[in-house]
Protein backbone atom coordinates (compact mmCIF):
# COMPACT_ATOMS: atom_id res chain seq x y z
CA UNK A 1 0.00 0.00 0.00
CA UNK A 2 1.57 3.58 -0.54
CA UNK A 3 1.50 5.63 2.22
CA UNK A 4 -1.81 7.64 0.66
CA UNK A 5 -4.06 4.17 0.80
CA UNK A 6 -2.56 3.90 4.49
CA UNK A 7 -3.59 6.71 5.94
CA UNK A 8 -6.96 6.83 3.96
CA UNK A 9 -7.16 3.41 5.75
CA UNK A 10 -6.23 5.01 9.61
CA UNK A 11 -8.37 8.19 8.98
CA UNK A 12 -11.47 5.58 8.15
CA UNK A 13 -10.63 3.23 10.99
CA UNK A 14 -10.91 6.59 13.61
CA UNK A 15 -14.31 8.05 11.90
CA UNK A 16 -15.92 5.24 13.68
CA UNK A 17 -15.08 6.51 17.00
CA UNK A 18 -18.16 8.91 18.32
CA UNK A 19 -16.49 9.15 21.49
CA UNK A 20 -12.85 10.66 22.36
CA UNK A 21 -13.00 8.25 25.02
CA UNK A 22 -13.03 5.82 22.55
CA UNK A 23 -10.61 6.57 20.01
CA UNK A 24 -8.02 7.00 22.78
CA UNK A 25 -9.31 3.62 24.16
CA UNK A 26 -8.04 2.30 20.58
CA UNK A 27 -4.88 4.43 20.38
CA UNK A 28 -3.78 2.56 24.21
CA UNK A 29 -4.82 -0.81 22.03
CA UNK A 30 -1.94 0.12 19.25
CA UNK A 31 0.79 1.28 21.67
CA UNK A 32 -0.35 -1.81 23.54
CA UNK A 33 -0.18 -4.08 19.97
CA UNK A 34 3.32 -2.08 18.84
CA UNK A 35 6.09 -4.54 18.05
CA UNK A 36 8.33 -4.39 21.13
CA UNK A 37 11.45 -2.18 20.42
CA UNK A 38 14.84 -4.09 20.16
CA UNK A 39 16.17 -3.10 23.42
CA UNK A 40 19.67 -3.31 21.78
CA UNK A 41 18.57 -0.29 19.89
CA UNK A 42 17.91 1.70 22.82
CA UNK A 43 20.38 4.38 23.16
CA UNK A 44 20.59 7.73 23.71
CA UNK A 45 21.40 8.52 20.18
CA UNK A 46 18.06 6.78 19.87
CA UNK A 47 16.34 8.84 22.35
CA UNK A 48 13.92 11.89 21.90
CA UNK A 49 13.67 13.27 24.94
CA UNK A 50 10.42 15.60 25.13
CA UNK A 51 10.66 16.59 28.74
CA UNK A 52 7.27 14.94 28.97
CA UNK A 53 7.19 11.78 27.44
CA UNK A 54 10.20 10.16 25.76
CA UNK A 55 10.53 8.48 22.36
CA UNK A 56 13.09 5.82 20.85
CA UNK A 57 13.33 5.58 17.08
CA UNK A 58 15.56 3.31 14.92
CA UNK A 59 15.76 2.85 11.33
CA UNK A 60 17.07 1.09 8.67
CA UNK A 61 17.48 0.50 5.06
CA UNK A 62 16.50 -3.20 3.22
CA UNK A 63 16.23 -3.11 -0.99
CA UNK A 64 15.77 0.84 -0.72
CA UNK A 65 13.11 0.66 1.57
CA UNK A 66 12.80 1.94 5.00
CA UNK A 67 12.27 0.47 8.08
CA UNK A 68 11.10 2.03 11.48
CA UNK A 69 11.31 0.84 15.00
CA UNK A 70 9.71 2.92 17.88
CA UNK A 71 8.72 2.85 21.64
CA UNK A 72 7.44 5.66 24.05
CA UNK A 73 7.39 5.54 27.99
CA UNK A 74 3.82 7.06 27.36
CA UNK A 75 1.17 4.54 25.87
CA UNK A 76 -0.71 7.20 24.23
CA UNK A 77 2.26 8.66 22.27
CA UNK A 78 3.03 5.09 21.85
CA UNK A 79 0.18 4.63 19.76
CA UNK A 80 0.67 7.43 18.27
CA UNK A 81 4.32 6.25 17.27
CA UNK A 82 2.86 2.93 16.27
CA UNK A 83 0.23 4.90 13.61
CA UNK A 84 4.07 6.70 12.03
CA UNK A 85 5.48 3.59 11.72
CA UNK A 86 2.15 1.99 10.17
CA UNK A 87 2.17 5.09 7.67
CA UNK A 88 5.72 5.21 6.75
CA UNK A 89 7.64 2.30 7.87
CA UNK A 90 8.41 -0.40 4.46
CA UNK A 91 8.32 2.77 1.99
CA UNK A 92 10.91 4.59 -0.23
CA UNK A 93 13.01 7.18 1.27
CA UNK A 94 10.96 9.66 -1.74
CA UNK A 95 7.74 8.75 -0.55
CA UNK A 96 8.53 9.23 2.83
CA UNK A 97 9.76 12.75 1.74
CA UNK A 98 6.96 13.59 -1.05
CA UNK A 99 4.20 12.74 1.48
CA UNK A 100 2.80 14.75 4.22
CA UNK A 101 1.49 12.86 7.13
CA UNK A 102 -2.12 14.69 7.37
CA UNK A 103 -4.39 11.93 8.71
CA UNK A 104 -3.40 13.08 12.07
CA UNK A 105 -4.68 16.43 11.81
CA UNK A 106 -7.92 14.51 10.29
CA UNK A 107 -8.35 12.44 12.97
CA UNK A 108 -7.72 14.83 15.67
CA UNK A 109 -4.20 14.17 16.77
CA UNK A 110 -2.92 17.62 15.98
CA UNK A 111 -3.00 18.99 19.61
CA UNK A 112 -0.37 16.32 20.14
CA UNK A 113 2.08 17.38 17.75
CA UNK A 114 2.10 21.00 18.21
CA UNK A 115 5.82 21.92 18.60
CA UNK A 116 5.05 23.32 22.27
CA UNK A 117 3.68 19.79 23.19
CA UNK A 118 7.08 18.46 24.08
CA UNK A 119 5.91 14.93 24.17
CA UNK A 120 8.50 13.89 21.66
CA UNK A 121 6.51 13.48 18.21
CA UNK A 122 7.46 16.42 16.36
CA UNK A 123 10.81 15.83 17.03
CA UNK A 124 10.48 11.72 15.98
CA UNK A 125 8.95 12.84 12.67
CA UNK A 126 11.78 15.35 11.92
CA UNK A 127 13.99 12.48 12.49
CA UNK A 128 12.04 9.66 10.35
CA UNK A 129 12.12 12.34 7.32
CA UNK A 130 16.27 12.81 8.23
CA UNK A 131 16.31 8.93 7.95
CA UNK A 132 14.94 8.79 4.70
CA UNK A 133 17.23 11.97 3.65
CA UNK A 134 20.17 10.54 4.95
CA UNK A 135 19.41 7.49 3.45
CA UNK A 136 18.49 8.89 0.01
CA UNK A 137 21.94 10.47 0.19
CA UNK A 138 23.64 7.08 0.29
CA UNK A 139 22.01 5.89 -2.55
CA UNK A 140 22.91 8.64 -4.28
CA UNK B 1 7.67 26.51 65.38
CA UNK B 2 5.09 29.43 63.37
CA UNK B 3 3.79 26.52 61.16
CA UNK B 4 2.91 24.43 64.22
CA UNK B 5 0.99 27.28 65.97
CA UNK B 6 -0.69 28.28 63.03
CA UNK B 7 -2.49 24.96 62.40
CA UNK B 8 -3.31 25.35 66.56
CA UNK B 9 -5.17 28.35 65.46
CA UNK B 10 -6.84 27.33 62.17
CA UNK B 11 -8.61 24.16 63.82
CA UNK B 12 -9.73 26.49 66.91
CA UNK B 13 -11.43 28.99 64.31
CA UNK B 14 -12.44 26.03 61.53
CA UNK B 15 -15.84 26.93 62.05
CA UNK B 16 -16.08 30.45 61.07
CA UNK B 17 -13.37 30.37 59.13
CA UNK B 18 -15.48 28.17 56.70
CA UNK B 19 -17.95 30.42 56.46
CA UNK B 20 -15.87 33.14 55.94
CA UNK B 21 -15.66 31.80 52.20
CA UNK B 22 -18.25 32.75 49.98
CA UNK B 23 -17.62 30.68 47.47
CA UNK B 24 -20.17 31.69 44.92
CA UNK B 25 -19.23 35.01 45.27
CA UNK B 26 -15.51 34.17 44.69
CA UNK B 27 -15.98 31.95 41.65
CA UNK B 28 -18.43 34.95 40.15
CA UNK B 29 -14.95 37.35 40.13
CA UNK B 30 -13.01 34.87 37.66
CA UNK B 31 -14.92 34.79 34.06
CA UNK B 32 -12.45 31.92 32.71
CA UNK B 33 -13.98 29.56 35.38
CA UNK B 34 -17.29 29.18 33.32
CA UNK B 35 -14.97 27.90 30.21
CA UNK B 36 -16.25 24.82 28.63
CA UNK B 37 -13.55 22.52 27.78
CA UNK B 38 -13.86 19.54 25.37
CA UNK B 39 -17.35 20.34 26.14
CA UNK B 40 -16.94 19.90 29.71
CA UNK B 41 -16.92 22.72 32.15
CA UNK B 42 -13.65 23.65 32.99
CA UNK B 43 -12.33 21.99 36.32
CA UNK B 44 -8.52 23.87 37.00
CA UNK B 45 -6.23 22.37 39.23
CA UNK B 46 -2.82 24.25 38.09
CA UNK B 47 -2.96 26.93 40.52
CA UNK B 48 0.69 26.12 41.38
CA UNK B 49 1.83 26.91 37.85
CA UNK B 50 -0.70 30.04 37.81
CA UNK B 51 -3.20 31.23 39.08
CA UNK B 52 -6.49 32.94 37.34
CA UNK B 53 -6.86 36.49 37.64
CA UNK B 54 -10.27 38.32 38.94
CA UNK B 55 -11.90 40.53 36.90
CA UNK B 56 -11.04 43.57 38.91
CA UNK B 57 -7.01 42.96 38.26
CA UNK B 58 -7.91 42.19 34.75
CA UNK B 59 -9.55 45.66 35.20
CA UNK B 60 -7.33 47.01 36.96
CA UNK B 61 -4.38 46.81 33.94
CA UNK B 62 -7.02 47.82 31.55
CA UNK B 63 -7.44 51.33 33.25
CA UNK B 64 -3.94 51.89 33.66
CA UNK B 65 -3.51 51.52 29.86
CA UNK B 66 -6.56 53.66 29.39
CA UNK B 67 -6.51 56.51 31.61
CA UNK B 68 -2.81 56.47 32.97
CA UNK B 69 -0.74 55.23 30.85
CA UNK B 70 2.64 57.52 30.81
CA UNK B 71 6.38 56.34 32.18
CA UNK B 72 7.21 57.05 35.42
CA UNK B 73 9.54 58.57 38.15
CA UNK B 74 10.66 61.30 35.46
CA UNK B 75 8.34 63.19 33.88
CA UNK B 76 7.07 66.74 35.07
CA UNK B 77 3.74 66.12 33.49
CA UNK B 78 0.71 65.04 35.10
CA UNK B 79 -0.38 61.46 33.97
CA UNK B 80 3.70 60.38 34.41
CA UNK B 81 2.93 61.76 37.94
CA UNK B 82 -0.44 60.15 38.33
CA UNK B 83 1.38 56.79 36.94
CA UNK B 84 4.27 56.94 39.16
CA UNK B 85 1.68 57.20 42.14
CA UNK B 86 -0.01 54.23 41.18
CA UNK B 87 3.01 52.23 41.13
CA UNK B 88 4.56 53.36 44.07
CA UNK B 89 1.34 52.62 45.84
CA UNK B 90 1.61 48.75 44.38
CA UNK B 91 4.62 48.99 45.87
CA UNK B 92 3.11 50.14 50.01
CA UNK B 93 0.49 47.15 48.99
CA UNK B 94 3.22 44.46 48.74
CA UNK B 95 5.21 46.07 51.37
CA UNK B 96 2.44 45.87 53.54
CA UNK B 97 1.07 42.47 52.68
CA UNK B 98 4.80 40.88 53.74
CA UNK B 99 4.89 43.60 56.93
CA UNK B 100 8.19 44.81 55.10
CA UNK B 101 9.46 48.31 57.13
CA UNK B 102 10.44 50.44 54.30
CA UNK B 103 8.58 50.09 50.66
CA UNK B 104 11.96 50.61 49.04
CA UNK B 105 12.84 46.76 50.66
CA UNK B 106 10.53 45.99 48.05
CA UNK B 107 12.23 45.51 44.66
CA UNK B 108 9.80 45.09 41.99
CA UNK B 109 10.97 42.06 39.22
CA UNK B 110 8.98 40.43 36.46
CA UNK B 111 8.74 37.30 38.70
CA UNK B 112 10.43 35.36 41.37
CA UNK B 113 13.03 33.74 38.96
CA UNK B 114 14.47 36.96 38.06
CA UNK B 115 14.43 37.99 41.48
CA UNK B 116 16.66 35.05 42.64
CA UNK B 117 19.28 35.71 39.05
CA UNK B 118 18.95 39.53 40.98
CA UNK B 119 19.94 38.14 44.23
CA UNK B 120 22.34 35.94 42.71
CA UNK B 121 24.45 38.04 41.13
CA UNK B 122 24.00 40.88 43.55
CA UNK B 123 24.95 38.99 46.42
CA UNK B 124 27.81 37.28 44.94
CA UNK B 125 29.50 40.11 43.43
CA UNK B 126 29.14 41.82 46.90
CA UNK B 127 29.86 39.11 49.45
CA UNK B 128 31.13 35.97 48.26
CA UNK B 129 34.54 34.76 47.61
CA UNK B 130 36.44 31.22 46.61
CA UNK B 131 35.21 28.72 48.82
CA UNK B 132 32.51 30.09 50.28
CA UNK B 133 29.49 27.85 50.67
CA UNK B 134 25.58 28.45 49.88
CA UNK B 135 23.05 26.18 50.38
CA UNK B 136 20.02 25.32 48.33
CA UNK B 137 17.52 21.83 49.07
CA UNK B 138 17.10 18.88 47.03
CA UNK B 139 13.10 20.03 46.65
CA UNK B 140 14.05 23.45 45.28
CA UNK B 141 12.36 24.41 41.92
CA UNK B 142 15.04 24.89 38.97
CA UNK B 143 14.86 29.01 39.65
CA UNK B 144 16.19 28.26 43.07
CA UNK B 145 18.92 26.29 42.13
CA UNK B 146 20.28 27.09 38.90
CA UNK B 147 20.67 31.16 39.50
CA UNK B 148 23.02 29.15 42.46
CA UNK B 149 24.73 27.11 40.59
CA UNK B 150 25.74 29.68 37.97
CA UNK B 151 26.79 31.99 40.95
CA UNK B 152 29.28 29.48 42.40
CA UNK B 153 30.63 28.72 39.12
CA UNK B 154 31.62 32.15 38.13
CA UNK B 155 33.17 33.05 41.77
CA UNK B 156 34.30 29.02 42.65
CA UNK B 157 31.83 29.04 45.33
CA UNK B 158 30.12 25.67 46.67
CA UNK B 159 26.73 24.43 46.47
CA UNK B 160 26.04 22.26 49.80
CA UNK B 161 22.10 20.65 49.11
CA UNK B 162 19.55 20.09 52.41
CA UNK B 163 18.28 16.15 51.01
CA UNK B 164 14.50 15.09 51.98
CA UNK B 165 13.47 12.16 53.34
CA UNK B 166 10.79 9.90 52.29
CA UNK B 167 8.11 12.03 53.29
CA UNK B 168 9.31 14.79 51.27
CA UNK B 169 10.41 17.10 54.08
CA UNK B 170 13.98 18.81 54.71
CA UNK B 171 16.06 16.70 56.40
CA UNK B 172 17.12 19.00 59.05
CA UNK B 173 20.04 17.31 60.22
CA UNK B 174 21.86 17.23 57.46
CA UNK B 175 21.16 21.13 56.95
CA UNK B 176 22.77 21.43 60.63
CA UNK B 177 25.49 19.39 59.04
CA UNK B 178 25.72 21.61 56.43
CA UNK B 179 25.93 24.90 58.41
CA UNK B 180 29.99 26.12 58.85
CA UNK B 181 31.71 29.32 58.91
CA UNK B 182 31.50 29.13 55.25
CA UNK B 183 28.01 29.50 54.49
CA UNK B 184 27.28 32.31 53.09
CA UNK B 185 23.70 32.09 52.25
CA UNK B 186 20.92 29.29 52.67
CA UNK B 187 18.45 30.02 49.91
CA UNK B 188 15.25 27.35 50.27
CA UNK B 189 11.68 27.53 49.51
CA UNK B 190 9.10 27.79 51.73
CA UNK B 191 6.59 25.17 49.86
CA UNK B 192 7.61 22.66 47.38
CA UNK B 193 5.99 23.96 44.43
CA UNK B 194 6.24 19.51 43.60
CA UNK B 195 5.24 17.74 46.51
CA UNK B 196 3.68 20.76 48.88
CA UNK B 197 5.74 20.03 51.88
CA UNK B 198 5.60 23.10 53.99
CA UNK B 199 8.92 23.72 55.32
CA UNK B 200 9.41 24.39 59.23
CA UNK B 201 11.14 27.89 57.90
CA UNK B 202 11.07 30.30 61.44
CA UNK B 203 13.40 27.48 62.85
CA UNK B 204 15.30 27.28 59.81
CA UNK B 205 16.08 30.83 59.63
CA UNK B 206 16.73 30.98 63.39
CA UNK B 207 19.47 28.55 63.37
CA UNK B 208 20.80 30.09 59.64
CA UNK B 209 21.21 33.74 62.19
CA UNK B 210 22.48 31.40 64.66
CA UNK B 211 24.83 30.31 62.51
CA UNK B 212 26.13 34.09 61.30
CA UNK B 213 24.60 33.33 57.74
CA UNK B 214 22.07 34.82 55.60
CA UNK B 215 18.82 33.21 54.19
CA UNK B 216 16.77 33.83 51.25
CA UNK B 217 13.16 32.34 51.48
CA UNK B 218 11.30 31.20 48.01
CA UNK B 219 7.95 32.11 48.67
CA UNK B 220 6.69 31.39 45.27
CA UNK B 221 4.13 28.78 46.57
CA UNK B 222 3.61 30.51 50.52
CA UNK B 223 2.18 34.19 49.75
CA UNK B 224 -1.12 32.58 48.13
CA UNK B 225 -1.39 30.11 50.74
CA UNK B 226 -0.50 31.83 54.72
CA UNK B 227 0.18 34.34 56.05
CA UNK B 228 3.91 35.47 55.74
CA UNK B 229 5.33 38.76 57.76
CA UNK B 230 9.18 39.49 56.97
CA UNK B 231 9.54 41.04 59.78
CA UNK B 232 8.08 38.18 62.28
CA UNK B 233 10.15 35.87 60.07
CA UNK B 234 13.33 37.93 60.32
CA UNK B 235 14.14 36.51 56.71
CA UNK B 236 17.02 38.66 55.07
CA UNK B 237 15.28 37.94 51.81
CA UNK B 238 11.85 36.32 50.10
CA UNK B 239 10.92 35.91 46.68
CA UNK B 240 7.59 35.54 44.91
CA UNK B 241 5.66 35.86 41.90
CA UNK B 242 2.79 38.11 41.43
CA UNK B 243 0.94 35.79 38.47
CA UNK B 244 0.86 33.08 41.10
CA UNK B 245 -0.80 34.83 43.38
CA UNK B 246 -3.56 36.20 41.02
CA UNK B 247 -1.91 38.96 39.70
CA UNK B 248 -0.54 39.44 36.29
CA UNK B 249 2.03 37.70 34.71
CA UNK B 250 5.54 39.56 34.20
CA UNK B 251 5.21 40.51 37.99
CA UNK B 252 7.24 39.47 41.16
CA UNK B 253 9.15 41.06 44.00
CA UNK B 254 12.15 40.83 45.97
CA UNK B 255 12.17 42.07 49.36
CA UNK B 256 15.57 42.48 50.99
CA UNK B 257 16.68 44.08 54.30
CA UNK B 258 17.67 47.62 54.03
CA UNK B 259 21.20 47.37 54.93
CA UNK B 260 22.13 44.34 52.35
CA UNK B 261 20.24 46.39 49.34
CA UNK B 262 22.20 48.38 50.42
CA UNK B 263 25.48 47.25 50.44
CA UNK B 264 25.13 45.13 47.46
CA UNK B 265 26.07 45.78 44.00
CA UNK B 266 22.87 46.52 41.15
CA UNK B 267 22.38 43.60 38.80
CA UNK B 268 21.74 45.58 35.32
CA UNK B 269 22.57 48.71 34.22
CA UNK B 270 20.38 51.39 32.83
CA UNK B 271 17.61 53.76 33.59
CA UNK B 272 16.28 54.82 36.41
CA UNK B 273 18.71 53.01 38.27
CA UNK B 274 21.43 55.64 38.20
CA UNK B 275 22.24 58.70 39.89
CA UNK B 276 24.38 60.54 37.67
CA UNK B 277 25.98 58.90 34.76
CA UNK B 278 29.86 59.71 32.98
CA UNK B 279 32.29 57.75 31.14
CA UNK B 280 34.45 58.09 34.12
CA UNK B 281 31.98 56.86 36.95
CA UNK B 282 28.52 56.06 37.52
CA UNK B 283 26.85 56.74 40.98
CA UNK B 284 23.98 54.43 41.21
CA UNK B 285 20.30 55.35 42.90
CA UNK B 286 18.70 54.85 45.89
CA UNK B 287 16.99 52.06 46.83
CA UNK B 288 14.85 50.60 45.36
CA UNK B 289 15.83 52.61 42.18
CA UNK B 290 19.29 51.35 42.49
CA UNK B 291 17.79 47.54 41.44
CA UNK B 292 15.12 48.80 39.31
CA UNK B 293 17.12 49.37 35.95
CA UNK B 294 14.65 50.17 32.52
CA UNK B 295 10.78 51.20 32.24
CA UNK B 296 9.56 48.36 34.94
CA UNK B 297 5.87 46.25 34.31
CA UNK B 298 3.95 49.84 35.44
CA UNK B 299 0.86 48.43 34.82
CA UNK B 300 1.80 44.89 35.93
CA UNK B 301 2.51 45.92 39.14
CA UNK B 302 -0.27 48.16 39.73
CA UNK B 303 -1.99 44.94 38.56
CA UNK B 304 -0.65 43.28 41.29
CA UNK B 305 -1.14 45.03 44.05
CA UNK B 306 -5.00 44.92 43.09
CA UNK B 307 -4.51 41.37 43.03
CA UNK B 308 -2.95 41.68 47.05
CA UNK B 309 -6.15 44.07 47.08
CA UNK B 310 -8.33 40.74 46.61
CA UNK B 311 -6.29 38.34 48.72
CA UNK B 312 -6.61 40.95 51.57
CA UNK B 313 -10.25 41.31 51.09
CA UNK B 314 -11.00 37.58 51.13
CA UNK B 315 -8.38 37.44 54.38
CA UNK B 316 -5.19 35.47 54.01
CA UNK B 317 -6.22 33.31 57.20
CA UNK B 318 -9.80 32.41 55.47
CA UNK B 319 -7.99 31.59 52.10
CA UNK B 320 -5.47 29.05 53.90
CA UNK B 321 -8.32 27.36 56.16
CA UNK B 322 -10.46 26.79 53.38
CA UNK B 323 -7.49 26.15 50.77
CA UNK B 324 -6.21 23.66 53.61
CA UNK B 325 -10.07 21.87 53.68
CA UNK B 326 -9.79 21.42 50.39
CA UNK B 327 -6.35 19.32 50.46
CA UNK B 328 -7.85 17.29 53.26
CA UNK B 329 -10.38 16.46 51.34
CA UNK B 330 -8.92 15.51 48.13
CA UNK B 331 -5.91 13.53 50.12
CA UNK B 332 -8.98 11.43 51.72
CA UNK B 333 -10.38 10.98 48.50
CA UNK B 334 -7.92 10.23 46.06
CA UNK B 335 -6.28 7.34 48.75
CA UNK B 336 -9.95 5.98 47.75
CA UNK B 337 -8.41 4.92 44.45
CA UNK B 338 -6.36 1.67 43.94
CA UNK B 339 -2.91 2.02 43.25
CA UNK B 340 -2.73 5.39 44.80
CA UNK B 341 0.87 7.02 44.76
CA UNK B 342 1.05 10.51 46.67
CA UNK B 343 4.46 12.20 46.99
CA UNK B 344 4.69 13.96 49.28
CA UNK B 345 3.28 12.90 52.63
CA UNK B 346 4.08 15.39 55.33
CA UNK B 347 1.64 16.62 58.29
CA UNK B 348 2.80 20.10 56.93
CA UNK B 349 1.70 20.63 53.52
CA UNK B 350 -0.03 23.11 51.26
CA UNK B 351 -2.16 23.19 48.38
CA UNK B 352 -0.71 20.78 46.44
CA UNK B 353 -0.66 16.57 46.11
CA UNK B 354 1.84 15.22 43.83
CA UNK B 355 0.70 11.67 42.52
CA UNK B 356 1.23 8.64 40.15
CA UNK B 357 -1.39 5.79 39.84
CA UNK B 358 -0.07 2.51 39.37
CA UNK B 359 2.59 2.58 36.71
CA UNK B 360 0.22 4.75 33.91
CA UNK B 361 2.64 7.43 32.45
CA UNK B 362 1.63 11.04 33.66
CA UNK B 363 1.85 12.28 30.13
CA UNK B 364 -1.03 9.80 29.79
CA UNK B 365 -3.22 10.06 32.44
CA UNK B 366 -2.98 14.44 32.58
CA UNK B 367 -3.99 13.85 28.20
CA UNK B 368 -7.29 12.03 29.33
CA UNK B 369 -7.89 13.83 32.63
CA UNK B 370 -7.60 17.10 30.07
CA UNK B 371 -10.38 15.80 27.87
CA UNK B 372 -12.92 15.99 30.38
CA UNK B 373 -12.04 19.21 31.45
CA UNK B 374 -9.47 18.77 34.03
CA UNK B 375 -6.65 20.89 34.25
CA UNK B 376 -3.69 19.12 36.20
CA UNK B 377 -0.11 19.56 34.93
CA UNK B 378 2.00 16.52 34.62
CA UNK B 379 5.70 15.71 34.45
CA UNK B 380 9.09 17.15 36.58
CA UNK B 381 7.51 20.35 37.57
CA UNK B 382 11.06 21.79 37.35
CA UNK B 383 12.36 19.92 39.74
CA UNK B 384 13.93 17.05 38.53
CA UNK B 385 16.09 16.77 41.82
CA UNK B 386 12.96 14.87 43.51
CA UNK B 387 11.76 13.21 40.69
CA UNK B 388 15.45 11.58 40.67
CA UNK B 389 14.99 11.34 44.33
CA UNK B 390 12.02 9.04 44.06
CA UNK B 391 12.86 7.60 40.95
CA UNK B 392 10.14 8.22 38.85
CA UNK B 393 9.83 10.28 35.73
CA UNK B 394 7.23 13.05 36.64
CA UNK B 395 4.05 13.31 38.23
CA UNK B 396 0.69 14.82 38.07
CA UNK B 397 -0.13 18.05 39.92
CA UNK B 398 -3.15 18.89 41.41
CA UNK B 399 -3.32 22.36 43.12
CA UNK B 400 -5.65 24.00 44.87
CA UNK B 401 -6.29 28.00 45.03
CA UNK B 402 -9.52 29.75 46.77
CA UNK B 403 -12.07 29.30 43.67
CA UNK B 404 -11.50 25.46 44.02
CA UNK B 405 -14.40 23.40 45.19
CA UNK B 406 -14.99 19.78 46.70
CA UNK B 407 -17.46 19.52 43.85
CA UNK B 408 -14.47 19.90 41.13
CA UNK B 409 -12.53 17.47 43.59
CA UNK B 410 -14.76 14.84 43.48
CA UNK B 411 -14.92 15.21 39.64
CA UNK B 412 -11.19 15.09 39.49
CA UNK B 413 -11.02 12.05 41.50
CA UNK B 414 -13.81 9.86 39.29
CA UNK B 415 -12.25 11.23 36.35
CA UNK B 416 -8.66 9.59 37.39
CA UNK B 417 -10.52 6.68 38.92
CA UNK B 418 -12.27 6.24 35.36
CA UNK B 419 -8.69 6.65 33.47
CA UNK B 420 -7.36 3.77 35.85
CA UNK B 421 -9.56 1.27 34.73
CA UNK B 422 -8.90 2.10 31.53
CA UNK B 423 -5.48 1.38 31.39
CA UNK B 424 -6.39 -2.13 33.15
Amino acid sequence: MTIKEIQEEIVEEFTSFDEWMDKYAYLIELGNDLEPFDNQYRLDQNLLDGCQSKVWLHAWEEDGKIYYMGDSDAIIVKGIVALMIRALSGQTPDDILNNELSFVDEIGLKEHLSPTRSNGLVAMIKQMRLFALAFKAKQA
Amino acid sequence: MHYVVRMLQEKDTLVCNAMAIDINKIRAQFPILDSVIHGKPLAYFDNAATTHKPERVVNKVNEVYYTLNSNIHRGVHYLSNQATLAYEEARNKVQHFLNASQSYEVIFTSGATAAINLLATSFGDTYIEEDDEIIVSTMEHHSNIVPWQMMCKRKKAVLKVIPINEKGELDLEAFEAHLSDKTKLVAVTYVSNALGTENPIPEIIKRTHQNNSLIMVDASQAVQHLKVDVQELDVDFLVFSGHKIYGPTGTGALYGKEKYLNEMEPWQGGGEMIKSVTFEETTYNELPFKFEAGTPNIAGAIGLGEAIDFVSEVGIENIAEYEHELLTYATEKLNTIDGMRIFGTSEHKSSVISFLVKEIHPFDMGTMLDKMGLAVRTGHHCAQPIMDYFGIPGTLRASFAVYNTKEEIDRLVEGIAKVAMLFG
